[in-house]
């Protein structure tokens, strides 16, 4: 209950990041470096502040009245919760203990040891793919998804749940090649319970100015309703049903 | 036939009760909207004429009519239609719809301003008679209010006081004419009289004898109301349509003599739906009838209309009129109220499109049928057009057939009223206990002369101590000038119909409130946890605050800053059941400012909490706009901590949030809203507006108002039509806090 963990935030209703109402922490620290990403500021884990688990779960029991009623729960979101496992899967331990659900919002880029006991307490894995391909990937994130690929194979051995997480990138993500390659890649793991699509979107562009960063996708705009549709029938085409 | 023929006995065919009416008669419904059917035909070419209405007023200014010269009584016009064909349900506040009715008891000036500013003129055989030979209730209090209680309402430490109109916020139990008709009501109210006979004759008692012959005046006129649109009120309603029509000629003939700034309808849904339930068994009507009636009473509630001035729509803006009709709640013995007509009332949000009036108000409990609270939640998320008020916390506390007038101020159907109390401004206040009593924007001594703070740096301590001592002086003139207020409404602007529909023992509450209750309690929690350094002008006064280091806020559940909150609602109520009251009234507080958190923000000079002179308040009892970082539920959770026991008239709470927000399909938004709603109230937070909208809607309903001319949304105790909104408010409306999310 003492471990301590480095946080950006906290959102008290969050109705997003898994099923009903959900308390979201957001993890200080990410190891990759998406251009797309819309929370620039969690990536360095020094910035963030520090709390424990105790601490934590008291905030989070004061909403339990609220999250029970929708069948929520608490989903650690980031930066990247992995980072911070040992942290996680304690805090997770005392959700579990008031009944309420947990999910674990992530980019699968995991290495440590402790995953295994974090997914014993998670009970759903919303899972963002940045890329099928590995090289492409590497282009996006600056990591390469071999690790990943791991961790959503080792998610199907002990069949977690999963909802994959998609962000459609005009130009760069948003083709029939890209549709067919996810439609395979979705097929071929029968935990993936839902496909979620968002669209890219330019909230997160102010956040990388005052980092003092200059955006990456600067020039790249939001989808238009069209072309996600497009996207989304391709899939269903493709036998994907489960679209949200 | 026997007017009550089928229903089961009790009580209530002896004396007049309701209640027990009610209790022994109605039929909880639990089941889902499933039976719900589409507006008629009729009730379509009749809302079509309505609509048609609504836009020539609009394009006249925001007054399509105004009656320059018959004063406006029971019995005045001559009865008025839209168009008598089409009409199930008769009579209208004067013989044009939308034309507005001439009442200057409360005050000659009003009317005259108002009608002067919208292009028309007051008859000056009217003026001459209302200046000249009688006396209006402005001009009584007037006469007696203090040089301190016309400064302070000058500086607007104490503001939107009812003394230039009628007060409201009084509900006649207009469900008694249909149950009993006029003739049982009088020979019961006779009978009162004669009881009111004792050895000696004083104030009291002389004046109670005549406000119950002005009350059988009043019942008298209304029947014959009633007869010049071919109804005979006299006798009990024999069916669902004529419990429906008499229902509302009394709530008419109440809206003809009133301007009250609430005037509220009441709890007539469960009440209703009884007569509905016998004629639908009788086969005398159909379920598509059922509904017509009450689309065709909704739609007349829609056009209750008074004459107002521009400075008061500033204060209350999107001309209200608080027709709040309360719906649902739990009966004591564990019954739902829900009945079908609790869903036909909110159907008519779907069947006549999203409106502000009547003032829609599910009372929530947490026994309420899962199928009701869902529809309700959809129902805003669609519409927002419904407020939630806790019945599980009012219940205990006013029973199963209390109502609520205006926003948030729960009575007792026919056996409670209140003197409507506007609110005073706790910010000034805390300005007031810094610099002295001195007044920051008139630079006028208001309050009581004491020696100005002059430390360096704010102390708590010693900031405390001040602002106690000008919370004493403020709490007293506060009451003092509701006295005179009350004093002078009872005798010359007596609502003698809405009295003759109460019981002739009444219970009373003195209901003051306050504003700016987030400014306070965050101004304090700067001065307590940061450094507050205040800037002085050249005379020594505090104009400006420089704070250094953070501090908690309201609206982040930190009990460090909401425990300043509610220790100050505590404080404030204890100070004002000190002070002696206008007819033994029980003082009460309410946190609601309805749209005048603008106005008292324009009056208020700079405060500690970085809040810059002129900006608006938060609106009710919500934290500062932006200040709250965790989320919706942390910013309710600070709400939900402010004590109803020392609040008893009401504490808003406004939540707006975008769809999106609220998850991403129909089917959770609606799961998630209606949990939010049932957290809330299991937290014990009393009232919450619920708003669902996108921000890009309301910046294009500015630019392009003719698109939007049903856009609705809650603001702090009532809905508007958003295009009515003064573009300050509209733009308020939009800068606060819109929960959205980012991921």
């Amino acid at each position: 209950m003492n471990t301590a963990g480095f946080i950006h935030s906290v959102e008290t209703f969050g109705t997003v990041d898994g099923p009903g109402t959900r308390y979201v922490v957001f993890l200080q620290g990410c190891p990759l470096r998406c251009k797309f990403c819309h929370n620039r500021d969690t990536w360095n884990r020094a910035q963030g502040k520090k709390v424990t688990v105790r601490e934590l779960l008291l905030e989070f029991n004061e909403y339990q009245e609220f999250y029970r009623r929708t069948g929520g729960g608490m989903t650690a979101s980031g930066g990247e919760p992995l980072m911070q496992a040992g942290f996680v899967s304690e805090l997770f331990h005392g959700v579990k203990n008031s009944g309420l659900n947990t999910a674990l919002d992530t980019s699968g880029y995991a290495s440590e040891r402790e995953i295994d006991s974090l997914l014993e307490v998670t009970d759903l894995v919303l899972l963002g793919l940045k890329a099928v391909d590995s090289q492409e990937h590497k282009e996006l994130t600056g990591v390469s998804n071999e690790k990943i690929m791991a961790f959503i194979r080792h998610l199907r051995e002990v069949q977690k749940p999963v909802w994959l997480r998609y962000v459609l990138l005009p130009g760069i993500n948003d083709d029939f090649n890209h549709a067919d390659r996810l439609a395979d890649f979705v097929r071929s793991f029968t935990n993936i319970e839902r496909l979620e699509l968002l669209g890219y979107h330019k909230l997160g562009a102010a956040k990388w100015e005052l980092c003092g960063d200059e955006d990456p996708l600067k020039h790249i705009s939001p989808p238009d309703q069209n072309q996600v549709e497009l996207f989304r029938r391709r899939l269903n085409d493709l036998g994907i049903k489960k679209i949200y | 036939m026997d007017p009550w023929q089928g229903f089961n006995g009790g009580n209530w065919q002896n004396v007049v009760d309701v209640r027990d009416f009610i209790q022994k008669n109605y039929k909880p419904y639990t089941g889902s909207s499933g039976f719900l059917t589409g507006p008629s035909s009729k009730t379509l070419a009749l809302w079509e004429k309505v609509l048609g209405l609504l836009k020539s007023e609009r394009a006249r200014g925001g007054i399509l009519d105004a009656d320059v010269s018959v004063v406006s009584s029971i019995l005045s016009h001559s009865p008025g239609y839209i168009d008598k064909d089409l009409e199930i349900i008769a009579g209208l506040q004067t013989d044009q719809p939308l034309k507005r009715a001439l009442m200057p008891y409360g005050g000659i000036r009003m009317v005259r301003n108002a009608h002067e500013a919208y292009g028309f003129k007051t008859d000056p055989g009217v003026t001459a008679i209302f200046t000249e030979f009688r006396k209006t209730h402005n001009q009584g209090v007037f006469d007696a209010y203090t040089r301190e209680m016309r400064r302070a309402r000058k500086a607007g430490i104490i503001t939107g006081l009812p003394d230039t109109y009628g007060r409201g916020r009084i509900i006649g139990d207009y469900r008694r004419v249909a149950l009993y008709g006029a003739d049982f009501l009088i020979k019961a109210r006779q009978t009162d009289k004669f009881n009111v006979e004792y050895d000696v004759m004083d104030e009291d008692l002389i004046r109670i004898r005549e406000e119950i012959s002005e009350q059988l005046n009043a019942l008298e006129a209304l029947k014959g109301m009633a007869k010049s649109y071919g109804f005979d009120v006299s006798r009990p309603a024999r069916s669902a349509v004529e419990a429906v029509q008499w229902t509302y000629f009394a709530y008419l003939g109440a809206i003809k003599e009133q301007n009250g700034a609430a005037m509220s309808l009441g709890r007539v849904s469960a009440f209703l739906d009884i007569y509905i339930e016998r004629d639908l068994a009788n086969g005398i009507i159909t379920e598509e009838e059922a509904q017509e009636l009450i689309d065709q009473l909704v739609l007349k509630l829609r056009l209750v209309r008074f004459l107002r001035t521009p400075e008061y729509n500033e204060l209350f803006s999107g001309d209200p009129a608080w027709v709040t009709e309360s719906i649902g709640g739990m009966s004591i013995d564990g019954r739902t109220l829900v009945t079908k007509n609790s869903y036909r009332f909110l159907h008519t949000l779907d069947n006549l499109g999203p409106a502000p009036e009547p003032n829609m108000t599910v009372l929530w409990s947490q026994q309420l049928p899962e199928h009701f609270k869902k529809y309700c939640a959809g129902l805003s998320i669609r519409t927002s057009s419904i407020q939630y008020e806790n019945d599980d916390i009012m219940r205990p506390l006013w029973g199963d057939d209390y109502a609520i007038a205006c926003c948030v101020s729960a009575m007792r159907l026919g056996k409670q009223m209140q003197y409507f109390g506007a609110r005073a401004n706790l910010a000034k206040a805390l300005l007031y206990a810094i610099n002295g009593g001195w007044d920051e924007i008139l630079n006028l001594q208001v309050g009581p002369k004491f020696a100005p703070i002059t430390s360096e740096y704010l102390d708590y301590d010693e900031v405390m101590e001040r602002f106690d001592n000008i919370l004493d002086w403020l709490a007293r003139l506060y009451i003092n000038t509701l006295n005179i207020i009350h004093y002078m409404h009872d005798k010359y602007y007596y609502e003698r119909l809405q009295f003759a529909l109460h019981d002739t023992e009444i219970h009373r509450t003195m209901a003051c409130g306050i504003a700016g209750l987030s400014v306070v309690a965050d101004s304090l929690s700067a001065i307590k946890y940061a450094r507050v350094k205040p800037v002085r002008n050249q005379e020594g006064y505090a104009v400006d605050y420089e704070v250094s280091g953070d501090f908690p806020q309201m609206g982040n559940n930190d009990p460090k800053v909401d425990q300043i909150a509610v220790d100050l609602v505590v404080m404030f109520e204890r100070k004002l059941r000190k002070q002696r009251t206008y007819r033994g009234s029980e003082p009460t507080l309410s946190i609601l400012t309805i749209t005048s958190n603008v106005v008292y923000g324009k009056k208020t000079g700079n405060t500690p909490d970085g809040r810059k002179t002129g900006e608006p308040f938060a609106p009710g009892a919500n934290p500062m706009h932006g200040r709250d970082r965790k989320g919706a539920l942390a910013s309710l959770s600070s709400v939900a901590k402010l004590p109803y026991d020392y609040s008893r008239d009401g504490i808003s709470y406004t939540f707006s949030i975008i769809p999106r927000a609220l998850g991403k399909q129909l089917p959770e938004q609606i799961s998630n809203l209606a949990g939010l709603l049932g957290g809330y109230f299991a937290k014990n937070g009393h009232h919450m507006n619920a708003n669902v909208f996108d921000k890009e809607i309301l910046m294009d309903a500015i630019e392009h108002p003719e698109k939007y001319p049903q856009l609705t949304i809650r603001v702090s105790g009532y809905a508007v039509n958003f295009i009515r909104l003064s573009r300050e408010q509209q733009q308020d409306v939009i800068n606060r806090t819109l929960h959205g999310v980012i991921t």
